[in-house]
């Protein structure tokens, strides 16, 4: 006998998508209504049932998987806590108390991500809305450097360009949709003006377009865009009813990272004087912005934090999992809810395959190869209840929809702070 | 057991003023004498001391979105205080916004042991409760921002107050909320189309109605729905010079209705829309005076850093604006809105210095304790670690004469505090930072010492200074347990979150799920927060 849960939380990228109806039967997900491929996937993938642990490869039992990593951990001069974004707020408040007491340092994944929004967000500040206030709203959708129409699939019709709300009854023909790009991406072949800009330019193109909103005149090209170009682009952010700008990694990820955040804040900051305007980043897995909230509240800083001297210091680019990796500063690793090997460069990932490693996610993945320890928790959202927090920091429920027979990770951590500290 | 031996006790809701008095402790809650053995409690020996409930705080922004925004904004206010970690403590960092852990240990450490949140939009009230929970020892609570809210501006649009009484009563039983927060009503939701209010008669766009009408439609649902606090209200035209034109007509507008109004040093200010402010406090003093149903805190400046976050989002933007700070700004789908900018205040700043002694006059002018309470409006107007220092200029003449005089010259031409010789004494203190509040906010086991109360009890030293005085008390108990000694946190323990969850009629639920799938991003569903979801927690009754 299948059953149905109705209001399910998809936890796979950062529009935290609850109006999945999911069908269970016999602990497997026959169906995923409403989730777009990404999260399907995701639904039909998982495999609740009970693995064992591994050490060295080896199945052992739970407890020795614990005192194992405990081990490493309280070995360890100085260990790194990193990940966290596909992980519940619940569990990233154990993960921030354990790198507190192992006096380690903890950072999320958006060291490859959305580390630079922070750092330009530290720089001008940032208005912003909620995703709800975009569909209700907003006239005008600027996409930069990001690609939601595969990145974040249903963030168009639950959120954005074709979602309708109350000043937006028409959807999609009350909104212009404009894309900014190195490339003729799949969102971009659904706007109303795509600005091909050439790589690397985003910046320049930035700067002239707040140069413009102050009364500047631009005569000659920018990133590869004649001027007209830019000038009318100007002026439909000065005369729309309610603007937003969403950029993602083609913006925070390239040359001019965090400059060109606070660049882009600025300007959604200072289009204000003329009309609402706002300018938010496109996070990527599901609870990313949570291990940002949360850090944040337990340290003072949202990520790159090294509790090292006794109290919590921020250092980008110092305690950065990345940065810290490649200089070789850390001589282990707990690895939670992520996968590091995919995405690390090189020289980072080279350091993480030398040293101790503990992976607690609910599937295998590339970072599997490297960890010396495994632990197979449940996965929030399936078999785990939890909070996440939506791109637009919205605390959102995840809901489990059968029973689980894994530990969570909020379990796991609980079990290996206990273990350091004997 | 425990017993608090040879104190004077200053507990103004059962009438002691500074008699020599023992206190009984068992099972967290005060008792009388008969019902402890004597040989077996702990004694601890007060006499000499000063014993007082503990301290109980109802307007500080200590958790949630705009908290947490603002730390994120300012790691240079996180460098400025940082606690290292310490066997059982936890380490923690930032002096006008302190992380959660942090944030606990000095509320104790203060000898207060309740704090109200003054506000979170109950969208982000998950995210809210999950800080609270992080913030140890003290109980707290959450009012619930409802003054620009889209389903209650519609109803009294509509002239359908049941359904908006119901509708409050469902809101604050879905986000496990404490009572009532107005914030420029109207004002937040027009700002979503660059616009604001001006006066109560002004219109909200879209919805036809008026502040006044917002205000007074709340103020009654909160007296229908017998809610232990009244309307919280931050009203229009926060920070505006001229506003207290308009802060005593809202005073007025209340009719006879019970309402708290917030930090109104912010609130009084005379001259002209975009000219230096000039100090109102005697007008809207009065006005407080003459209305007895009205209850105020202050709000009070402290010179040094803070970080203003509100609700009153289109206040913080003309701010970051004027002053070229940066700016943190959030619109709430059929909610509310909010800002983060982050602000010193300076002695040799006019403005500053004007609002300083502005805080200080309206405490000094309203006579009636019970009805204004210590606040800087954590952290707008400073950080809540000032109390003790805030609490010496109104205990010490001679010491406020002292720093009056390192104003700025402007400020103190307009001042009229060196003419207010009033020195508040240890019994009005323990009306305005604990008795008082606790009144106001209707919680009956707190803010007093008398058999059946919580035992969160503090103890000074009577020392001369009282600022050294107040910020380091001998002992703090909080249910019963020794929490703080000689001003160290010696104890780690979780506190209460206090709400509240008034009656509806359940046939509501049609209406709001309606309203979800037409307005929200959340289904109706994932929207209110299960009990078990926000930790120790105790629920009120409404009667
Ligand atoms: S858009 Fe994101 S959250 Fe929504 S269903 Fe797809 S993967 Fe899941
Ligand atoms: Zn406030």
């Amino acid at each position: 006998m299948s059953a149905v849960f109705e209001n399910v939380t998809c936890k796979f990228c950062g529009c935290l998508c609850d109006d999945i109806a999911v069908e269970v039967e016999d602990r497997r997900i026959l169906k995923a209504k409403r989730a777009c491929p990404n999260g399907l996937g995701m639904f039909l993938n998982y495999d609740p049932t009970l693995q064992s642990p591994l050490v060295e490869g080896k199945e052992v039992e739970w407890d020795e998987a614990v005192s194992a990593a405990a081990d490493i951990l309280s070995r360890a001069d100085s260990p790194l806590i990193y990940g966290l974004s596909s992980t519940s707020s619940e569990a990233q408040r154990k993960a921030v108390e354990l790198a507190d007491r192992l006096g380690a340092i903890i950072d999320s994944t958006s060291s490859v991500c959305h580390f630079p929004t922070t750092l330009g967000f530290q720089m001008v500040g940032g208005a912003a809305c909620t995703l709800g206030e975009v569909k209700a709203r907003a006239d005008l959708l600027i996409f930069w450097g990001c690609n939601p129409m595969e990145a974040h699939m249903r963030h168009f019709t639950r959120y954005s360009a074709n979602a309708k709300g109350f000043l937006t009854p028409n959807g999609r023909r009350d909104r212009t949709v404009v894309v900014v790009d190195v490339r003729p991406t799949k969102t971009a072949k659904t706007a109303d003006r795509f600005l091909q800009i050439e790589p690397g330019t985003d910046y320049e193109v930035l700067t002239s377009l707040r140069a413009l909103i102050k009364g500047k005149d631009i005569n000659e090209p920018v990133g590869g865009l004649p001027s007209e170009q830019i000038k009318e682009l100007v002026q439909m952010m000065k005369t729309c009813r309610y603007g937003v700008a969403f950029f993602g990694m083609g913006l925070t990820m390239t040359a001019g990272r965090g400059y060109n955040v606070a660049e882009i804040f600025a300007l959604g900051a200072e289009l204000n004087q003329y009309t609402r305007f706002f300018a938010m980043p496109m996070r990527g897995h599901g609870n990313v912005a949570g291990a940002d909230q949360v850090i944040t509240w337990l340290s003072g800083y949202p990520a790159a934090v090294s509790f090292a001297r006794g109290y919590p210091q921020f250092g980008p680019g110092e305690f950065t999992s990345v940065d810290v990796l490649a200089r070789r500063e850390t001589d282990a690793a707990l690895i939670i809810a992520s996968d590091p090997m995919a995405h690390f460069p090189r020289k980072a990932a080279e350091h993480l395959e030398r040293i101790p490693a503990i992976l607690m996610a609910p599937v295998t993945n590339c970072s599997s190869q490297v960890a010396n320890v495994i632990l197979p928790t449940a996965c929030y959202g399936i078999d785990a209840p939890g909070t996440a927090y939506r791109m637009d920091n919205v605390p959102i429920r995840l809901r489990s929809v059968m029973q689980k027979v894994r530990p969570t990770d909020e379990e796991m951590l609980m079990r290996i702070m206990e273990a350091v500290k004997q | 057991m425990i017993g608090i031996i040879g104190g004077r006790v200053f507990d103004p809701m059962n009438g002691i003023n500074g008699t020599i008095q023992d206190i009984w402790i068992k099972g967290g809650k005060i008792v009388s004498q008969e019902e402890v053995d004597p040989q077996k409690a702990r004694r601890i020996d007060a006499s000499g001391q000063v014993v007082m409930p503990g301290g109980v705080d109802l307007h500080s922004h200590i958790s949630g979105a705009k908290a947490n925004a603002g730390r994120k904004l300012c790691p240079e206010d996180s460098r400025r205080l940082i606690r290292a970690r310490t066997g059982f403590f936890r380490s923690g960092s930032g002096y006008t916004v302190p992380s959660t852990h942090l944030t606990g240990y000095l509320y104790a450490e203060m000898g207060y042991t309740t704090v109200m949140e003054a506000a979170s939009a109950p969208l982000v009230a998950r995210h809210t409760h999950e800080e609270l929970q992080d913030i140890p020892i003290i109980d707290k609570g959450v009012l619930i921002t409802m003054g620009n809210n889209h389903f209650i501006m519609k109803c009294i649009q509509n002239g359908e107050m049941e359904k908006a009484r119901d509708y409050v009563a469902w809101l604050l039983e879905a986000s496990k909320g404490f009572g009532i927060k107005i914030v420029n009503p109207g004002g937040v939701e027009n700002w979503k189309y660059g616009k604001n209010v001006q006066n109560l008669e002004d219109e909200v766009i879209g919805f036809g109605v008026t502040p006044r009408r917002i205000l007074s439609a709340l103020a009654r649902i909160r007296e229908e729905l017998k809610l232990p606090h009244p309307p919280h209200i931050h009203g229009l035209s926060l920070g505006r010079s001229g506003n207290a034109d308009i802060t005593v007509e809202t005073i007025k507008s209340m009719e006879g209705i019970d309402a708290h109004f917030c930090h109104i040093q912010f609130m009084s200010y005379g001259g002209k829309p975009g000219e230096f402010p000039k100090s109102a406090a005697v007008k809207v003093a009065q006005a407080v005076t003459e209305n007895p149903h009205i209850t105020v805190d202050v709000g009070q400046v402290l010179f040094g850093p803070a970080t203003t976050m509100t609700s009153d989002a289109p206040f913080e933007f003309s701010l970051s604006r004027k002053i070229g700070a940066k700016w943190v700004n959030n619109d709430l789908e059929s909610e509310s809105g909010g800002g983060v900018v982050p602000l010193t205040y300076k002695r040799n700043d006019p403005v500053h210095s004007t609002m300083w002694s502005i805080g200080l006059e309206l405490f000094l002018l309203i006579e009636d304790p019970w009805r204004v309470y210590l606040t800087t409006d954590h952290p707008n107007a400073g950080p809540f670690s000032g109390y003790p220092e805030v609490i010496r200029m109104l205990m010490d003449r001679d010491f406020r004469a002292q720093e009056f005089e390192k104003i700025h010259k402007k400020a103190m031409k307009n001042s009229i505090l060196p003419e207010l010789n009033r020195e508040y004494t240890l019994n009005e203190i323990a009306i305005i930072t604990r008795a008082g509040p606790a009144k106001r906010l209707g919680l009956k086991n707190k803010g007093h010492l008398g058999v059946g109360a919580d035992a969160d009890i503090t103890v000074y030293a009577n020392l001369e200074n009282k600022a050294e005085m107040f910020a380091h008390p001998a002992w703090v108990i909080k249910d019963g347990e020794v929490v703080v000694r000689d001003g160290k946190l010696i104890r780690e323990q979780l506190g209460r979150t206090l709400y509240v969850s008034p009656s509806y009629e359940k046939a509501i639920e049609k209406d709001i799920r309606a309203h979800f799938d037409n307005s929200y991003t959340v289904s109706f569903e994932n929207y209110p927060i299960a009990p078990e979801h926000i930790g120790p927690s105790e629920k009120l009754t409404c009667d």
